[in-house]
Parts: C-alpha cells; structure tokens; sequence
C-alpha cells in the first residue's frame, strides 16, 4: 500500500514544475483509485519505479494544456517535440524529486514519452492506479501513480 | 581561463565569456538560452548529451558551461570531468532536477562550480551564472 507521504512527494514534483516554470500554482483535485488501465491524454511523461516500489508514474496532459503552459514560458515552438519534451521535464521534476525523498529504496528510470491521438499504458490484471488531478487555469491534467 | 573576444561597452574593454549550454531536451536549452541576461556571455552551442557536448567544446573552447545531468549516450557526470581534463579553468553550473545531495556532491568532486535544481525561475538561473562568472 502507498504511504501518503510517498504520494506526496510525487505530487509536489508535479505542481512545484507549475508554481516556478509558469508562476502560477496548479492546484489538486479529488484523488481516486482505479483498477485497470486509466487512460491519458495525447502527451504522457512516464517514469518507471524499482526497488521498494514496483511500477510506474505517469504525467498526461492535455495538448491545450502544455500550449499554454509553454506560452507562460515564453517559449514559441508549439510544435509535437516541444509538447514531448515539455511531458518529459515534468516527469524529470517528478523523478528528481522521488531520489531526493526516498534515496536508494527506489530505483527510478530516465524519463520517458508517450505521444500519439490515442496512447495507452497497460498495467497487470487487478493493478490498482491512484488518479490525482492537478488542475491550473481551465485545464486538467491527470498523475497516475501506480506502484504495489 | 583563456579570454573570449573582448568587446568595448561604456568605452570599457569587457571580457565576453563564451557559453556552451548541454540538456537533453531542446526546450530546455532554449529556455536557459532565453533567460540568460548577460550581455559578456556569448552562446557558442548547444549540445544534447556528454559526447555531443565533447565534440563542441573542442570545436568551440567555452569559458561558461551549463550542463544537465540524465541524458542519453553520455550523462553529465562523466562529461563533467572529461571537459574539466581538456581546460581546468572551465566554469561549469549543473541545471538538474536530480536535487539529491548524492548526486550534488558527485558533480562537484568532478569540476562542476555550481549547483542548479530544476525547476528554476529566471532570476535564479542568472544568479547562478552571475556567481559562476564572479
């Protein structure tokens, strides 16, 4: 079972990447659980999680979403790679954070991207996922935590 | 450490320091590139990882270098320490979200001057470099 601090910690990389990069905070909607395989939106930042925890975090994010955020940036390229590795960095702040909370019980991957009109994660029959929403100005993004 | 092109401002000759700045991903490299404010700092390239990165440095010969740490082919520790071999004086301040002490800690042992956690606002990234360059 995941303990709430652990949850905490990848939810603070998340919304601390908001607070800093765009100043302006995101904040978090109800969480839930699900069994099965959730889905996500066009742009996925994935990191993969061994060691004490087994599985995977995932950033997925809306492409409207990441548009604005890369305008509160000051960034000008809208383009697929740019979305990519915007996801990417998330995931990376995510990752930064988890080896700085939890050291060497958990040994996390590089970041990587999932993409496309209709991306899927599979996980194993009876995985259960924690869905947080971290919601910043109109939009909805979703962190998918699901570790046994 | 060796001397960029020097330009006058102010009637001044002013040291202008060449920078290389190395991330994974572009839209980092732009953004560090975007934020920087510093008129004696002259970008030279960009790299996408350690062993793009050597190759540029010996092309280009910065003074300033601003390194990521995960990257593919070559990661930033390792680069670290061969740029370090090729010119000692080289200024270096690691732009990481690997904010663990650990790892900190490793990037200094290898020649790195400075220590930057991802995400950073734009003012820490200049004060950083500022300390850097001092």
């Amino acid at each position: 079972m995941l303990h709430e601090q652990e949850l905490k910690t990848f939810v603070e990389g998340t919304t601390n990447f908001f607070e800093v990069t765009a100043q302006q905070p995101a904040s978090i909607g109800s969480p839930y659980l699900m069994e099965g395989s959730p889905a996500v939106h066009e742009y996925t930042g994935v990191i993969n999680i061994s060691g004490k925890r087994e599985g995977a975090v995932y950033f997925t994010a809306p492409k409207a979403m990441l548009t604005v955020l890369l305008m509160k940036m000051q960034e000008n390229d809208f383009s697929h790679e740019t979305m990519r590795d915007l996801v990417g960095e998330v995931a990376n702040m995510i990752s930064g954070n988890a080896r700085r909370d939890f050291g060497r019980d958990f040994v996390i991957s590089v970041p990587s991207v999932l993409s496309g009109e209709k991306p899927q994660i599979r996980h194993k029959p009876g995985m259960r996922s924690f869905i947080i929403p971290i919601n910043w100005r109109s939009h909805s993004a979703k962190l998918i935590v699901a570790l046994t | 450490m060796r001397n960029g092109n020097a330009k006058a401002i102010n009637g001044n000759a002013k040291r202008c320091f060449k920078l290389m700045i190395v991330d994974d991903s572009n839209l980092m490299r732009r953004r560090i590139e975007r934020s920087q404010q510093f008129e004696d700092l002259q970008l030279v390239g960009t790299a996408g990882n350690g062993l793009e990165a050597l190759e540029l440095f010996k092309k280009t010969d910065p003074d300033v270098v601003t390194m990521d740490i995960t990257m593919p082919r070559m990661d930033g520790i390792e680069c670290i320490g061969q740029l370090v071999a090729l010119k000692p004086a080289v200024r270096i301040l690691v732009i990481s979200a690997l904010a663990d002490k650990a790892t900190a800690v490793e990037a200094m042992e290898r020649g790195a001057n400075g220590f930057l956690e991802k995400p950073f606002t734009d003012r820490q990234l200049n004060e950083a470099i500022a300390e850097l360059m001092r």
